[in-house]
């Protein structure tokens, strides 16, 4: 049964394929309209020194925008987790942050930052920090009230009950904020790419965008799916490693 | 026990919950008093919204009093003290520490000389037959082996009085006695002042030196009976047991005779 239940996310990504194959050949669709799997796969191949050097572009952005959404978004956590007054000011912001179509500010950050990597870094962590912020503040404002009880009984200090017990007892929830966070930030990546870059996977979509090669473009978005996958499973990853109790928690 | 001083003194404590949206103010605790001497054992019994844990809280400075005040060693309490440890109904472990660096963490919080209480803590796991158990995660044991770590936990950093809140409550019965005696033997060993709430009449009478009855809505002490049974006392004990099932069918028929009138 388990080995079943490993074997269903591969059935379903077979099935997918199966069902893309099947709708470019009911259509008779060409290649510049929609590529087969196959020929995707081909370019692919052809392309494995040319994407690989864009990819690492878009990861890089991606990277450098996430670890300063990091720093940021746990910075303003603590300040709403622990001050009432602040809480109440920056929050409305952020949610009104949040709310702007954020693809609207790409080209004003090319206008104010050029065509280099700070515009593509700034709207990664405009993406991403929403839910890091979100789920931080949460995570330190959830402490389990006996928790709470007693490291209060112990007479510790706010820092000491910060560092030894609301720190580690937000782990957990900081972690559904940075998976949530990282498939956000490969999309902040690209979206910054599309407005103005010379590198990149989101640039290479939009030049072969214009010309109409499509199975390139097709290429380039396996590669970035295949990306944000890579990156989200390495941060599980990190999240056992780095909080084994978690799973073992009851109630 | 008689002619020792009086170590908690709990004078004229009552305590009222503010009123929410949908309900009405509360009067949880009314006119509380009640001396707690050097190296006593009193266990606090009463149904559940009686007040008791309420009480405890109070007498650990985590809570204040609307009326009235508590005073350990003649000071007056206003907020948790470092020579009174509190047990939890909940074991409360960190999940991230070991075994052992739960139990140390008293000693990291007040700074005290980690080699020396590293010793004391090894000590403790011992003396309630967790030695093998230092490195494990709390995860790893049962809800009896937590609650054991949570006492060493309490009585690592060689406080004065321990304050415990049902601390057995959510175990089973054969677990639950051999803590009790476990309990017990600590008691003899070490010599704390121990206040011990529970809703077991059973258990406040196998446990203590001295039962404090209370009644519900609004909390108030009833009756203090003393039990003066030679330790430690076990339920299967025939000899003593008898005399234990007496003192616990009078304060039960008490705390009926109450709830009808």
């Amino acid at each position: 049964m388990r080995h079943a239940a490993r074997l269903l996310p591969l059935l379903a990504f077979a099935g997918a394929l199966g069902v893309w194959w099947l709708v470019k050949w009911a259509f008779g669709w060409q290649a510049f309209i929609l590529p087969s799997p196959g020929e995707v796969a081909q370019a692919l191949w052809r392309q494995r020194s040319f994407l690989p050097e864009h990819a690492w572009v878009t990861l890089l952005e991606t990277l450098e925008g996430f670890l300063l959404a990091i720093v940021v978004g746990v910075a303003l956590a603590v300040a709403i987790a622990y001050s009432r007054t602040l809480e109440r000011s920056i929050y409305p912001l952020l949610v009104a942050l949040n709310a702007v179509p954020k693809l609207a500010l790409a080209p004003i950050l090319v206008l104010w930052m050029g065509f280099g990597a700070g515009p593509k870094v700034v709207m990664v962590v405009l993406l991403c920090v929403f839910p890091i912020v979100l789920s931080t503040a949460t995570g330190l404002k959830s402490t389990a009230p006996e928790l709470d009880e007693l490291i209060r009984s112990l007479t510790a200090s706010e820092l000491q009950a910060f560092r030894k017990v609301r720190v580690p007892a937000a782990l957990p929830h900081v972690f559904v904020g940075l998976k949530v966070g990282i498939s956000l930030a490969v999309i902040g990546a690209v979206i910054g790419e599309f407005v103005g870059a010379t590198h990149g996977l989101g640039y290479v979509i939009v030049a072969s965008g214009q010309n109409a090669d499509t199975t390139l473009a097709f290429a380039s978005i396996a590669v970035l799916a295949a990306l944000s996958v890579a990156l989200f499973y390495l941060l599980v990853a990190l999240e056992r490693l780095l909080i084994p109790w978690a799973r073992h928690e009851q109630g | 026990m008689g002619s020792a001083g009086v170590r908690i003194r709990i004078d004229g404590v009552s305590q009222q919950f503010a009123a929410g949206r949908h309900r009405s103010p509360t009067q949880a605790l009314d006119g509380i008093s009640l001396d707690v001497h050097e190296d006593e054992f009193v266990t606090l019994v009463g149904r559940s919204g009686c007040g008791k844990s309420t009480l405890l809280r109070i007498v650990a400075g985590l809570l204040k009093p609307t009326a009235g005040r508590v005073e350990i060693d003649g000071v007056a309490v206003t907020g948790p003290r470092r020579d009174v440890s509190f047990v939890f109904q909940r074991p409360a472990l960190l999940p991230w520490r070991s075994v052992i660096e739960n139990v140390l963490l008293p000693v990291e919080i007040l700074g005290l000389d980690k080699q020396e209480y590293g010793r004391r803590a090894h000590d403790l796991l011992e003396l309630v037959g967790l030695e093998g158990f230092a490195r494990s995660s709390p995860w790893e044991l049962s809800g009896g082996m937590q609650q054991r770590v949570a006492l060493c936990r309490a009585l690592v950093a060689n406080p004065r009085i321990l304050l415990m809140d049902e601390p057995f409550a959510a175990l089973d019965a054969l677990t639950r006695e051999d803590l009790s005696l476990e309990l017990q033997r600590i008691w003899t060993e070490y010599r704390k002042t121990i206040l011990f709430v529970t809703h077991s009449i059973e258990e406040a009478v196998l446990l203590a030196d001295r039962v404090a009855v209370m009644s519900p809505r609004p909390g108030r002490l009833v009756k203090i009976v003393g039990v003066d049974l030679p330790r430690p006392r076990s339920l299967g004990e025939s000899r003593r047991s008898e005399e234990l099932h007496r003192r616990s069918a009078e304060l039960h028929e008490l705390l009926f005779a109450r709830e009808a009138a």
